[in-house]
């Protein structure tokens, strides 16, 4: 009995979760643009979203900025960890405090001291100033999942790489990286979901004529309902959700590799 | 001075306020094996990271050749390390391990070739090139580190406790595969372990330490049978360790009984520590020794047994092939050049470091 009921509040709570995303799907694939009569299955959105300019304009922004941004984030990040470890123990614990703070600030307090930073100093909004934003967030979550191989990481290997012949330099790349590898790639798959995932920070900082697909949207449906933006959300969905999934299984499937190999 | 390799002066260190190693030192002559030997937490893998350049003294300064290599970064020193716990490089194999001191110094390929499989089977793991490290036994991977860092052909190679975590019977057979890398490759080891057999069988010298500070240099011979103070005698090997009192020259009294020494020098009614190695005290009959005594325990040892004896109010430990039963009367006699005197430590750090013992 208890079991049978915790079942079906499971039930309700997938259901809740993922019935509005499961329609919007559904209705990206309807023929008709009427939102209550199912007209037959098509794919006529998603074509119409490959023959917009507009579109594939922002589609195209939506994975270079991400790209950009989290490759640049990565780099910025790592570099930051290898700082923090140098630190003493209390620069440490007040660094990964700070660190937190963006990760837990409203995105549209984000969004907005970005854009008044911008104003502030002549910048104008623009591509630039959105990969400058995203970099901006995204350090903390590599930061957040280097950090902790990194203290795992053990110094004697990369005592021992110096010990022969290797500059400091080296010796990270050659024994240091290999270890926090996984790290690396899981703070890197987080940063480039988080920023095609982002809309907020991203509209704030985006000056006219650029958009990337969750501004996209936002601004079309705003004019009207056009089923094209269900099947754009769709895309969107689904990619975030791809992504969501390697980070999780990529770094633990590494893992597990590594393990079986001793044995 | 001239065949001095390294030279440490004057180096202290602390860490946290605590101090670790005081003033400390020790020069290593070219082609030594130099043990230090202490218990643990006397600063001895502290040493060695200041000779590998992986610690920077407080004061004080490394010379090596003559020339000071203080400020000098571990990557540009001329020594390799095995290291306390091995510090293989988990994702590389056994052959990359080896080659990587090579490839940084950019040896050719048919070289780096050349030198894996001699290292491989100076160590006695030939075929084991494509192997992963943590595929590899305790003893094997301890082999493969002193492969990977005698491949470089160092001056000095540092060996932090490379033992310690293999069994007695391959701790033996490693013992004797060191001796004879260090008589076929001919370069100077400077050994650290807190086991005091080992540092007796493999050793040139010993450095044995206690919370920072040398207690003692000289031969395993000298060590062991010329102890300096009670902390030294204490630590290498088992010893009967008694207040005494030095009556005149060569006269010594011991637990209420006078018995002739070989010592002098140290003026008259002068209280000294007295040590008496357990396999230098001889059992006789009763009244036939210099104090009588009864036997409280026996334990066989393999080659000896060992028994406890209580005479005038002191726990004798004696070391003898023949066997005396439990509640024996015997009695206890030691040969004159068998009475090692030694000073009563003076000042308050050798006292400090009494207490710890
Ligand atoms: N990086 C460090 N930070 C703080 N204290 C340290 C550090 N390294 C060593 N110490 C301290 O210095 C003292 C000596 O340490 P060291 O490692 O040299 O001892 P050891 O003789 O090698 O001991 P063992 O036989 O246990 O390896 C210890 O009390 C230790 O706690
Ligand atoms: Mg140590």
């Amino acid at each position: 009995m208890k079991k049978a009921f915790s079942k079906v509040y499971l039930l309700l709570v997938f259901l809740f979760l993922y019935v509005p995303i499961v329609i919007m799907m559904a209705l990206s694939f309807n023929a008709s643009k009427s939102r209550a009569v199912w007209a037959g299955f098509s794919t006529k959105w998603y074509e119409e979203l490959w023959r917009s300019a507009s579109i594939m304009d922002a589609v195209k922004n939506t994975f270079t900025i991400a790209l950009i941004s989290s490759a640049a984030a990565t780099v910025l990040g790592v570099l930051a960890c290898i700082g923090i470890m140098a630190m003493s123990r209390r620069g440490k614990t007040v660094t990964m405090a700070v660190n937190n703070i963006p990760l837990l600030n409203a995105d549209i307090v984000t969004g907005l001291s970005l854009m008044l930073t911008y104003v502030f100093f002549g910048i104008s909004l623009g591509y630039g100033t959105i990969v400058f934003a995203h970099i901006t967030f995204n350090v903390p979550y590599v930061i957040l999942s280097v950090m902790p191989r990194l203290k795992n990481s053990s110094r004697s290997t990369y005592e021992a790489a110096m010990d022969l012949g290797a500059s400091p330099v080296r010796a990270f790349f050659a024994v240091v990286m290999p270890e926090i590898m996984p790290g690396i790639v899981s703070g890197f798959l987080l940063s480039f979901s988080m920023s095609i995932d982002d809309f907020i920070i991203t509209y704030f900082t985006k000056g006219a004529g650029v958009n990337t697909i969750s501004t996209m949207i936002y601004t079309q449906v705003r004019r009207g309902i056009v089923p094209s933006m269900y099947a754009l959300s769709t895309i969107l969905f689904v990619l975030v959700m791809v992504l969501l999934l390697i980070t999780n299984f990529a770094p633990a499937a590494k893992s597990r590799d590594d393990s079986k190999k001793g044995k | 001075m001239s065949d001095h390799l390294i030279d440490l002066v004057d180096i202290s260190k602390s860490f946290d306020g605590q101090l670790v190693l005081d003033e400390m030192n020790l020069y290593i002559r070219e082609n030594e094996f130099v043990t230090l030997l202490g218990p643990s937490g006397c600063g001895k893998t502290t040493t060695l990271r200041i000779i590998g350049g992986f610690e920077t003294p407080d004061t004080g300064k490394v010379l090596f050749n003559g020339a000071d290599i203080t400020g000098l970064p571990a990557y540009k020193r001329q020594l390799n390390t095995v290291f306390q716990r091995y510090a293989l490089f988990p994702h590389l194999t056994i052959a990359e391990n080896i080659a990587f001191g090579l490839k940084i110094k950019k040896k050719s390929r048919d070289y780096i070739r050349d030198k894996i499989k001699y290292s491989l089977k100076l160590v006695n793991l030939e075929g084991y090139e494509d192997r992963m490290p943590d595929s590899l036994s305790g003893g094997q991977q301890q082999r493969i580190a002193i492969a990977r860092a005698i491949v470089n052909e160092p001056k000095v190679l540092l060996l932090d406790e490379p033992l310690g975590a293999l069994d007695l019977k391959l701790r033996q057979e490693m013992q004797y595969e060191l001796i004879r890398l260090k008589n076929e490759i001919g370069i100077t080891f400077i050994y650290v372990t807190h086991d005091q057999e080992e540092a007796l069988t493999m050793s040139d010298t010993i450095v044995v330490m206690n919370q920072g500070y040398i207690q003692q240099i000289g031969t395993p011979e000298a060590i062991y049978n010329e102890p300096e103070n009670a902390f030294v005698a204490d630590f290498i090997g088992d010893s009967n360790i008694l207040d005494g009192i030095m009556i005149q020259d060569r006269l010594v009294e011991i637990l209420g009984t006078r018995m002739a020494c070989v010592d002098a020098g140290f003026g008259l009614n002068k209280p000294v520590d007295v040590v008496i190695r357990p396999e230098d005290v001889e059992l006789t009959g009763p009244g036939e020794g210099a104090m009588d005594g009864v036997v409280t325990s026996v334990i066989f040892k393999g080659v000896h047994y060992e028994m406890e004896v209580e005479a005038n109010g002191f726990e004798w430990l004696v070391q003898s092939t023949h066997m005396h039963e439990v509640g024996a009367h015997v009695g206890l006699r030691v040969e004159p050049d068998n009475i090692q005197i030694m000073n009563k430590p003076e000042s308050e750090d050798e006292k400090a470091v009494e207490l710890d013992v």
